[in-house]
């Protein structure tokens, strides 16, 4: 196995044991995206040096025998949406395009403490808004099994990097499916924690009640290491939650004999691609061999998430994307103005991209004034039904299953002219973020064209315990069967 | 719902965006097309149901107002587009 295909649990025991070092694993990924990232888009910005600086630093600290933790020395990727001082932060989009932020977001301070190695800044829908990698300002990222496909959004680069090996694992952000869906269409495992668990200190905000920080990796137990290592409270972030972080690995191997797992029906309604659905009814049948109960829930008002989640995020993104007026960092549009107004209207319309202004436009329109009740308001009474449809089906279910998606990865150009048919594809990863829980996808098969389908499972607050247990059982069953890309 | 002209050009005045003619159209259209598909939500009975504004049981999270160590000026202005001693420099803001 070439060092740019392995996971970080494989890595840590090698590098531990010194039959390979954090600087030999660093160049060949480094090497790989040298090779093939011009082909996939994955990276926005490669930061080669610095990862081989951090690189030996790790491997000063193995060849001390330091006690070290599994992310020592291990190459990541970052999606471009957190900050990291000293390097560019664009967020996809021109309004940062020479952004360079003064300091760390906690996630990327706890994973430097922890010895990680950061290779780069991934590719990504502007501010985080999109389901495709299409948004960005330095274009998309191609999904590494079929090239013309998408990577699915808004963490595409990050997804495609883990698929094709350009990072041993990826951090991502989901605000309404952003890391679930891309790992679907990429054939890779990605979570989205409990609201609350991961610190948002740092993450350039898209919808504050919403977003959430998470991983993307190779395979369930790279997942539950990630997760442990950027978990925990800080006070940094106001709606960071007190709470102890679990040992997430000691869950994997709980196996799912006699664990209820709770399958909505509103899931497999119209709209759901046919092999799609085929491959989680056959994954719910290796559940069930596997000694899980299953049991019907209803969530009734899942045919409203998109209209909840589409008005609450674009108006939290209207007062969040407020703060970019090219007045202290950022892009500022070419003068001469007749007065601040004016530089500001202009620097704010050239340096937004078009699904960016569209949700800003949707979100003040939601929040003025004789619309607020009727839109808004209305939008986040909904939300508290939403969220009491999962506390009611969860008194009956330990985890939920359900298609990440509703197809496998569409076609680049496919539907940027619709951004209705866009914002669809959403449609069953927005109640998590909704109600706060947490979701994992992982790999479940791929339809006749090869395209890879993602099973998502969802737990209750602060359960990622149970949603890993019950995935990485069905990933231990199942993985004679996962492909890698051919990169044709 | 459909959103006209005028209702385009209010909410970008709102939003501090300038809009050319064809994306005035092009949005007028598309937010239409989008708030149609939220007018579903008038359906769904919400009387005595309280909004979520956050899924967390926290309240405003406060720490000591004492002093503590912050970023230096030079690292601020750093990313500014135009800078004036320690200051940012804009069009002028008062006619």
């Amino acid at each position: 196995m070439n060092l740019y295909e392995e996971t970080i649990h494989g890595l840590h025991q090698r590098l531990v044991r010194r039959e390979a070092s954090s600087e030999e694993v660093t160049k060949s990924v480094l090497d790989r995206i040298a090779e093939l990232n011009g082909r996939f888009n994955a990276f926005i910005t490669v930061t080669g040096q610095s990862a081989l600086e951090q690189a030996r630093e790790a491997d000063r600290r193995l060849s001390k025998g330091d006690p070290v933790g599994p992310l020592c020395g291990i190459p990541l990727a970052i999606k471009d949406v957190l900050s990291t001082r000293g390097v560019r932060t664009t967020c996809g989009s021109r309004m940062l395009a020479d952004y360079v932020p003064i300091y760390d977001s906690t996630v990327i301070r706890k994973l430097r403490d922890a010895g990680a190695v950061f290779v780069g800044k991934t590719n990504m829908d502007e501010f985080a808004m999109g389901s495709s990698t299409e948004n960005s300002f330095l274009g998309p990222s191609r999904n590494p099994y079929h090239p013309e496909r998408v990577c699915g959004g808004s963490s595409g680069g990050s997804a495609c990097a883990v698929a094709a090996d350009l990072c041993i694992a990826a951090i991502g952000t989901d605000t309404g499916g952003s890391i679930r869906q891309p790992a679907s269409y990429c054939g890779v495992v990605g979570m989205k924690p409990t609201y609350g668990r991961v610190s948002r200190f740092g993450l350039v905000a898209y919808a504050s009640s919403l977003d959430q920080i998470g991983p993307i990796t190779k395979d369930v137990t790279d997942c539950s290491l990630l997760l442990r290592a950027i978990c925990g409270y800080d006070s940094q972030d106001s709606t960071s939650v007190e709470t102890a972080v679990p040992d997430f690995p000691r869950f994997l191997n709980e196996g799912v004999k006699g664990l209820r797992i709770g399958v909505p029906r509103e899931y497999f309604v119209g709209g759901l691609d046919a092999e799609v659905e085929q491959a989680i009814r056959k994954a719910i049948d290796a559940f069930e061999r596997m000694g899980a109960v299953f049991v019907d829930v209803s969530l009734p008002h899942t045919e409203y998430a998109i209209p909840v989640y589409y008005l609450i995020a674009p108006a939290e993104a209207s007062s969040n994307l407020a703060r970019y007026d090219g007045v202290k960092y950022g892009y500022r549009a070419k003068g001469p103005f007749r007065n601040l107004a004016e530089m500001v209207r202009r620097t704010r319309s050239e340096g937004f991209g078009a699904e960016v202004k569209r949700r800003i436009m949707l979100g003040t329109y939601a929040l003025s004034s004789g619309y607020y009740d009727a839109y808004y308001r209305k939008a986040q009474q909904v939300r508290t039904l939403i969220r009491e449809d999962f506390r009611v089906a969860f008194q009956r279910c330990d985890v939920m299953v359900a298609p990440t998606a509703p197809t496998t990865a569409f076609r680049i150009g496919e539907k940027v002219g619709d951004p209705l048919q866009m914002y669809l594809s959403d449609i069953f990863t927005v109640s998590a973020n909704l109600a706060g829980l947490p979701g994992i996808s992982v790999p479940c098969g791929y339809n006749r064209e090869g395209l890879p389908i993602g099973l998502q499972i969802l737990g209750k607050a602060f359960d990622e315990g149970t949603v890993l247990q019950t995935a990485f059982a069905f990933e231990h069953q199942t993985w004679p069967d996962r492909k890698k890309p051919l990169l044709a | 719902m459909k959103v006209d002209k005028k209702e385009v050009e209010h909410v970008a005045m709102l939003a501090r965006i300038e809009l050319s003619p064809e994306e005035k159209d092009l949005y007028s259209e598309q937010l239409s097309a989008i708030l149609a598909l939220f007018d579903r939500l008038r359906e769904v009975p919400t009387d005595e149901i309280l909004p979520t504004s956050h899924v967390l049981e926290i309240s405003n999270a406060f720490r000591e107002d004492e002093l503590r160590p912050s970023s230096m000026p030079q690292e601020i202005l750093g990313n500014a587009p135009d800078v004036s001693g320690q200051f940012f420099r804009v069009p002028k803001i008062l006619e």
